[in-house]
């Protein structure tokens, strides 16, 4: 196997139990060198499963996988000195300082924290402070750049974070995505795992994953250009009545609410006019009627609905 | 090198900053000592008996000093009649009645033969059982007194003597038990918490996808329970000197070694548990069940085994602690040397050896 | 004016001396969904205890479904509904069992029961999967099928905490589509959510930092008076500058 992408996937499949029910799904990809990669899909499309099979924590049953080129199951040993992973889960040591767990995980890497500080530098020091503090009594936000540091303290050649900003509050997953475009400048390959369809677009390439298949690989950008037909925003004072109206109306092929707005896409032409007309006669005012670009969300939930 | 030192180094903050653990490895040993020691004594001392003496006359009164004169009882009061004794059984102070027929001293002297009857409360089978060997004990003893000035032909005394523990004490049956115990609680339960834990917290999948051998994460985590084990076995020893007064008798040095024998069982036992199990509370509930019970049962420390069916006797066999129990009596108590137990010695280090390869061969290098 | 079914006044909690929650004052109107929104550690879950009875407040008053939370919190378990994100359904029972299950918790007579069993396995088309065990449906059914039994007893308010964590978009919006239907029947939404799109879906939101309300109105008065063109800028302006995480 030539060494061309930092990981590569052909045909990966996992079941679970006695049912053999499929967690993931002749699952194919790849993600290149130094790039930032989002798999990006709801809890239980087999995020997880994909990235334990990748840090060879799990074997697939079908299918072969490269990380940096190394088999996934023949070069186990090889492929553990080279990533760094931080699993779904807290994964540090509640019980230990901070500093005492990045010194840990260090020496189980067999290196110091001296020598890679460079690395982990900009994001150390902003928990510096709390170095004498027990890792339990951080902060969500703390916790998650603690464990950063830790999977990163090796200097590994590829990162694999299983969703890093799952039940973190949007001000620290803006922090959060911020290290790692950092991160990618140092030459690190990253795949992160996330359920949050609006961090898709700070990624450099994605993969839309459900059910353990995967429903499309491209950059963002192409992904919401190649969406189908012109989609359109209308807002109005009442938005359960407005979706409600929308969705009996001849000409809407579908319609859902998205933030202050409901995003709609229609069968054929759209006209403003009539709709307008008819929204008004369902009881509805401050009608507004936008076209607008798709966004991965939309994209995603069209994939879904097809 | 380094890498391990620094694994035990984490193992060491983990026990020594949960209060909880702490609080169980070390106040343990010292709580079963003493309650062993003090309050679950199976010796039988001082117990309180009433007399229904129907005759009156000195060979009854003899024997009645004689037993209060005893150790083993206290004469608390005579009653007067049949429905007075039985008064006083069913309040449940007294566990033990004798009664005299009228015309005791009489029949002794005409007939060489006169019959006193024992009444012992058998809602608790082995105190009344215990009871009535004293008691019988007592009433051979004043009838052999007796014999003395009669010609009886042919009449065969037992003189009893009660090897390395004459006094009956307790102690020299629990300390070896409760070492076994303590051993087994310290090393299965908390090594396979500890190690459950991390794969709970997800730790274990991180230290998995690292250059660190896992079978070394295993190891590293058991040595902190190795050492404080040996520092377990070192308090019961001290407790049980001075604290019970019971001697090692033997040599101190080959019951530590015997000890760390065990040590490794339990800890293979712990390793397998982890292996096997995903929860705290699950690992938790087969090392309680899954060992410290048949610990319990069939060491032999709190039942005897030879009363025990065949197919338990047999069963007993594979459970590590009676090996130890008996390694740890022929040491301590009996003061034998390794010639006397090389056997069990084996035996143990085989069960190790089985026990250690089937944990060391189900671990695994990945999750599932 | 409408009726008032929660309100507090200068509601507070602290931990030692730590104060989870500081003098929060706010109502929230019968068949309102009033998003409740915070950084981790902004005193959210500690407000949201108190309001279902679970937790008893250091000072302040409040009065939730019209008894108050010092000496009525059993009044109040009986008029409210409560699902979050961890704890909703037990996985080692069918759907159905779970159904009754918790239909007799709140006391509804036999018949009522199995009236509305059958109703809303209607409802929520689960016809094949009733006599499945929970744990094999997929998180998004299971989260409506929670929902629906959160507020099977008709209760006036239902808690919801984080329900839609890690649900696909479009069972996202199934699911608000569920929260609207039992806010036009009445029943007062309690949400709290991660996702700052459901913040506009809000009739009003209130945003926590460090343990007091930093803001509390419609979504589209807030974006006006934070210059914010989305719900997501609001909260970022606010949690920004918060002191604490959790």
């Amino acid at each position: 196997m030539e060494n061309l992408y930092a990981i590569e996937l052909r045909n990966i499949t996992k079941t679970y139990g006695r049912e053999k029910q499929v967690a993931v799904d002749a699952v194919s990809f790849h993600v290149n060198k130094g790039e930032l990669f989002g798999l990006i899909g709801p809890d239980g499309a087999g995020k997880t499963s994909i990235f334990r099979i990748l840090t060879t924590l799990l074997l697939a049953e079908q299918g072969e996988a490269w990380v940096e080129g190394l088999e996934v199951k023949k070069d186990y040993r090889e492929i553990r000195k080279i990533v760094g992973y931080m699993p779904g889960k807290f994964s540090l040591y509640p019980d230990l300082t901070v500093a005492e767990n990045l010194d840990f995980f260090a020496t189980v890497f067999d290196t110091t924290v001296a020598e890679n500080y460079e690395l982990i530098k900009e994001i150390y020091v902003q928990i510096e402070p709390f170095k004498t503090r027990r890792a339990g009594k951080l902060s969500g936000g703390m916790k998650q750049k603690l464990a950063l540091c830790c999977a990163l303290i090796h200097k590994p050649r590829v990162l694999f974070l299983d969703e890093p900003t799952t039940g973190v509050d949007p001000v620290s997953r803006k922090e959060f995505w911020e290290m790692l475009k950092k991160l990618k400048m140092q030459g690190i390959s990253i795949i992160v795992s996330t359920p949050y369809m609006d961090e898709a677009s700070l990624c450099d390439r994605i993969a839309l994953i459900q059910h353990g298949r995967i429903l499309s690989v491209d950059t963002p950008e192409n992904m919401t250009g190649n969406y189908p037909g012109q989609l359109y925003a209308v807002k109005a004072d009442q938005m359960y009545l407005l979706l409600k109206s929308l969705r009996k109306y001849p000409e809407v092929l579908d319609c859902y609410a998205f933030g202050a707005h409901a995003h709609v896409s229609f069968k054929n032409a759209f006209e403003a006019a009539p709709l307008k007309a008819y929204l008004r006669g369902e009881g509805l005012s401050e009608i507004e009627m936008k076209p607008i670009p798709a966004s991965i969300e939309d994209y995603f939930i069209k994939l879904l609905k097809t | 090198m380094k890498q391990f030192v620094n694994f035990v180094k984490k193992e060491f903050f983990h026990v020594m900053r949960d209060r909880k653990t702490l609080l169980i490895l070390f106040g343990m040993p010292v709580a079963q000592i003493l309650i062993f020691g003090f309050a679950l004594t199976n010796e039988v001392k001082n117990s309180r008996l009433i007399v229904f003496d129907q005759a009156k006359d000195p060979a009854s009164q003899e024997l009645i000093t004689k037993i209060e004169a005893s150790r083993y009882f206290e004469v608390e009061r005579s009653v007067a009649d049949q429905q007075q004794m039985e008064a006083v059984f069913r309040q449940g102070k007294i566990k033990m009645a004798l009664v005299f027929p009228a015309g005791f001293n009489a029949s002794l002297l005409h007939e060489h033969k006169a019959q006193v009857q024992v009444i012992a409360d058998a809602s608790d089978p082995n105190t009344a059982n215990m009871l009535t060997n004293y008691l019988s004990a007592i009433v051979l003893d004043y009838q052999s007194t007796l014999s003395k000035d009669l010609v009886v032909p042919y009449r065969i005394v037992p003189e009893v003597r009660m090897l390395y523990n004459p006094q009956l004490k307790g102690a020299p049956n629990f300390v070896p038990g409760v070492m076994a115990l303590v051993l087994m609680l310290v090393c299965v339960m908390m090594t396979a918490i500890s190690i459950v834990k991390e794969k709970e917290t997800g730790t274990m999948e991180v230290l998995l996808v690292s250059p660190f051998k896992p079978i070394l994460v295993i190891i590293s985590k058991a040595v902190p329970y190795l050492i404080l084990s040996v520092v377990n076995v070192a308090s019961i020893l001290l407790l049980s000197v001075f604290v019970l007064e019971l001697p090692v008798n033997g040599s101190v040095l080959l019951l530590f070694g015997e000890s760390i024998l065990f040590i490794i069982t339990c800890l293979s036992v712990g390793i397998f548990i982890s292996v096997k199990t995903d929860s705290q509370q699950v690992a938790m509930l087969i090392s309680l069940m899954g060992m410290l019970l048949p610990t319990v049962l069939f060491s032999g420390f709190m039942f005897p085994i030879e009363n025990m069916p065949y197919p338990l006797q047999l069963f007993s066999n594979i459970v590590p602690a009676k090996w130890f129990y008996l390694i740890v009596k022929s040491i301590m108590i009996k003061g034998l040397g390794f010639g006397a137990i090389w056997k069990e010695t084996l035996i143990l280090t085989g069960i190790t050896v089985v026990l250690l390869g089937i944990s060391l061969k189900s671990f695994k290098i990945r999750l599932s | 004016m409408k009726e008032i079914v929660i309100k507090t006044d200068r509601l507070s909690k602290r931990f030692g001396d730590f104060t989870a929650v500081n003098e929060i004052s706010f109502e929230v109107q019968k068949g309102e969904i009033f998003g409740f929104l915070g950084a981790n550690g902004a005193g959210k879950t500690t407000a949201m205890r108190m309001l279902c009875g679970l937790s008893v407040p250091s000072s302040g008053k409040a009065e939730v479904a019209g008894f108050e939370v010092y000496r009525q919190s059993e009044e109040i378990k009986r008029n409210i509904g409560y699902m979050s994100q961890k704890f909703s359904l037990y996985e080692d029972l069918t759907v159905l069992e779970n159904i009754s299950f918790f239909a007799g918790i709140y006391g509804l007579s036999n018949r009522e029961i199995s009236e509305k069993t059958k109703a809303l396995v209607e409802q929520l088309g689960l016809e094949k999967e009733a006599k499945k065990l929970v744990a094999g449906l997929p998180l998004g059914w299971k989260q409506k099928l929670s929902f629906s039994v959160a507020v099977l007893h008709q209760p006036k308010i239902v808690f919801l905490d984080e329900p839609t964590g890690g649900v696909d978009p479009v069972t996202r919006r199934q699911f608000w589509d569920l929260i609207y239907e039992a806010s036009e029947k009445g029943i007062t939404v309690f949400v709290t959510t991660h996702y700052m799109d459901e913040a506009e879906y809000c009739d009003r939101v209130s945003i926590m930092v460090d343990g007091k309300i930093a803001a509390l109105d419609s979504p589209s008065n807030l974006k006006t008076q934070f210059k914010a063109g989305s719900m997501d800028e609001v909260f970022y302006q606010l949690a920004r500058g918060a002191k604490r995480g959790d």
